[in-house]
């Protein structure tokens, strides 16, 4: 069978799965619709949540990303997996113990005060809508690349299917739904790398293979790449270290508690039945991440050696562009790949030097889903891996808009606007929020603002900025007050919208960057995506003066955080 | 399910705490010690086609990292039924 027939058969019966699971898994009341009615088996949770957090970004650019970046794409690796420590241990069992439906809840309860929690769901909102358009984008991209339609059809398409089981479902549909998810994208991840594994190092498990000798040399797969990267002028593959140490240390450190103050995550810790479950399922969750992020940066490194030697077969002698394969030609039409022959040799001579280079546009997120085909995989390793991108994509955006969904009928609407609503006009409220986001996300995505790729990053800077710090006082101390919790997270998040700003314009519009006499990343050599973690302990800070000044809180509070402390008597999640 | 009193309540913190600070040791050493701070000294170790930096920076550090999440939940369930706070 063709690509294009194993495709549709690939994506159309995985669609199918969903819609299935979707009409079995229907949400009968608000619990069901916020928190899948409490009732998710740990490991069901951790898989569920594995899912709901690896998103197009994690499936289809980070290997691509460590691809070009070496040792410094150890920030990813490291940033997005050490999170899920910090949530295990210092947040999510406390979380669930307080047992609410939403993030903004517990920081208006905590803080007793309306303005904090409000406060919350504008951080909430501003760092779910940024994370979504990028999911958004990756489903129109999988669909025009692989089923060949157009990018609007494809996004359409993908809304559609979400719009049924997220709407249904709720946390519900979405839940069974990420578990079914999970399996796709982990299947399509690990069976093309064990593949190419196979072929360069002759060792079937992609983790072992990259620090194995080449099949049938005498030379381990990691030289081998310094050596062809550093002949053409690039770095060393090995030891190329992100701007400076210091950088490189803020980047992990803003992703690691970035990745543990997303509202979308920690909601999925609230669906287990009890607090000890919250723990274990933390670890259920990142031994289903580490599957991924363990092959990743085989997958990145064997891309890398297989790109390089498609090119340059041997030292100094390059591939005629005329003879260029077919997966070349393919990307080419989506101008993501772009050669320019600027010698008119007809030879594809790509290096370092940006005079001389030819290969002018190789772009990250092409890594992963060139890569089967670069390595001459059969037909249907790349159908499965077109399914699996989707299921990355939709299943993050699921759990982002339910995010948004909650935080809307919930926070607002239930919580202030019309306290006195019944559940079956909340339940239905939040079908309608649910649906109002679909159509939002889908409008971001047809008309990205012309920044979808640095908004990824800025969620993580928001949520390490905001929400973290807010959380983790709320849990560790009895004196932080409203007063110091609203000021720190103002000053927190203010203090990086205005550091990636300076750089990137004002909301990303281009020329209202306003650096001045400032050098870029004039903060310590800080670039702006690894800024969280300085937002962060302005946050931390702020929030401790400001309290220390102002009134102590209420012995309700004293007492309330002695309650999140102790599991027993928990109960299940509730609204009220 | 009981209640504790104000000292029991306070030494289950206390364990819960210093059990969190000692694998937030580890968690930091593997990741931000061994993976970046000392990346130049451990990569003069080779095991395998591996040097030992690079090793811990994008395959170590998050072998370590679940073993923590495990670990804790472990001795945190212990020490619940030890001061008889788990839930039934």
């Amino acid at each position: 069978m063709d690509l294009q027939t194993l495709s549709y058969l690939f994506v159309g019966s995985t669609f199918a799965l969903y819609l299935g699971i979707a009409f079995w898994a229907r949400a009968g009341s608000t619990k069901d619709f916020y928190v899948a009615g409490g009732g998710v088996h740990p490991v069901a949770n951790g898989m569920a949540t594995a899912a709901d957090w690896m998103s197009a970004a994690s499936f289809i650019s980070m290997a691509g990303m460590i691809s070009f970046m070496g040792y410094g794409g150890s920030v990813f690796l490291m940033g997005w997996t050490g999170g899920y420590v910090i949530l295990a241990m210092l947040l999510a069992p406390y979380l669930r113990k307080y047992g609410k439906f939403t993030v903004p809840e517990f920081i208006g309860d905590r803080f007793y005060s309306k303005t904090a929690r409000v406060v919350a769901v504008i951080c909430l909102i501003l760092c779910s809508v940024t994370y979504v358009i990028g999911q958004m984008k990756g489903v129109g991209v999988a669909f025009s690349r692989f089923l060949e339609v157009e990018y609007a059809t494809g996004l359409f398409v993908g809304m559609v299917i979400v719009f049924f089981y997220a709407v249904l479902g709720g946390m519900k549909g979405i839940t069974y739904t990420q578990i079914a998810q999970y399996c796709v994208l982990i299947l399509a991840y690990t069976i093309p790398a064990i593949f190419i594994s196979l072929q360069l190092t002759g060792n079937p498990v992609p983790q072992l293979g990259l620090g194995s000798t080449l099949a049938g040399q005498d030379i381990y797969l990691l030289d081998r790449i310094d050596q062809v990267v550093t002949d053409l002028g690039f770095k060393q593959y090995s030891t190329d270290v992100r701007l400076s140490t210091l950088n490189m240390f803020a980047y992990t450190m803003s992703l690691m508690i970035g990745t543990a103050g997303l509202p979308h995550v920690i909601i999925r810790f609230f669906t287990v039945p009890k607090v000890k479950d919250a723990r274990s399922s933390a670890g259920w969750a990142l031994v289903f991440i580490a599957i991924l992020y363990t092959t990743a940066p085989a997958v990145g490194a064997m891309a890398r050696l297989n790109l390089m030697q498609t090119i340059e077969p041997s030292p100094g002698e390059y591939m005629v562009y005329d003879e260029r394969p077919q997966w070349f030609k393919n990307w080419e039409k989506t101008g993501l790949l772009q050669f320019e022959d600027k010698n008119q040799d007809g030879l594809v001579e790509y290096s370092a030097n940006p005079e001389t280079n030819e290969m002018v546009k190789i772009d990250n997120d092409i890594m992963v889903l060139a890569n089967p085909e670069i390595a001459q995989l059969p037909n249907w390793v790349i159908a499965l891996v077109a399914a699996g991108g989707l299921a990355a994509a939709l299943s993050t955006a699921a759990g982002l808009l339910l995010a948004i969904a909650s935080a809307i009928s919930h926070d607002l609407l239930k919580g202030m606007i019309a306290p006195n609503i019944t559940e079956k006009q909340e339940l239905n409220a939040s079908r309608v929020a649910m649906a109002l986001a679909i159509l939002g996300a889908g409008y971001l995505g047809l008309n990205p603002p012309g920044f979808a790729a640095g908004t990824v990053a800025l969620a993580f800077g928001l949520a390490a900025s905001s929400i973290f710090p807010a959380l983790m006082m709320g849990i560790f101390s009895t004196r932080v007050n409203k007063e110091g919790a609203i000021a720190g997270m103002v000053a927190g998040i203010g203090i990086t919208l205005f550091y990636v700003f300076q750089h990137k314009g004002i909301f990303f519009i281009p020329g209202t960057e306003f650096l001045g006499s400032m050098k870029p990343n004039w903060f310590m050599g800080i670039e702006p995506n690894a800024f969280g973690v300085v937002g962060a302990i302005v946050n931390f800070t702020v929030a401790n003066l400001v309290s220390r000044v102002t009134a102590e809180p209420p012995e309700s509070v004293r007492e309330l955080v002695e309650h999140i402390r102790v599991p027993a008597g928990s109960g299940e999640a509730t609204g009220h | 399910m009981s209640r504790l009193n104000e000292q029991q309540a306070k030494e289950y913190w206390r364990r819960n705490v210093s059990l969190m600070v000692k694998l937030m040791v580890i968690w930091f050493v593997v990741s931000f010690g061994c993976g970046i701070l000392l990346f130049d000294v451990l990569n003069t170790i080779q095991i395998g086609g591996y040097k030992l930096g690079f090793w811990f920076a994008q395959q170590g550090s998050i072998y370590v990292f679940v073993v923590l999440i495990f670990y804790y939940a472990r001795k945190m369930a212990a020490l619940d039924k030890e001061f008889g706070v788990e839930e039934d």
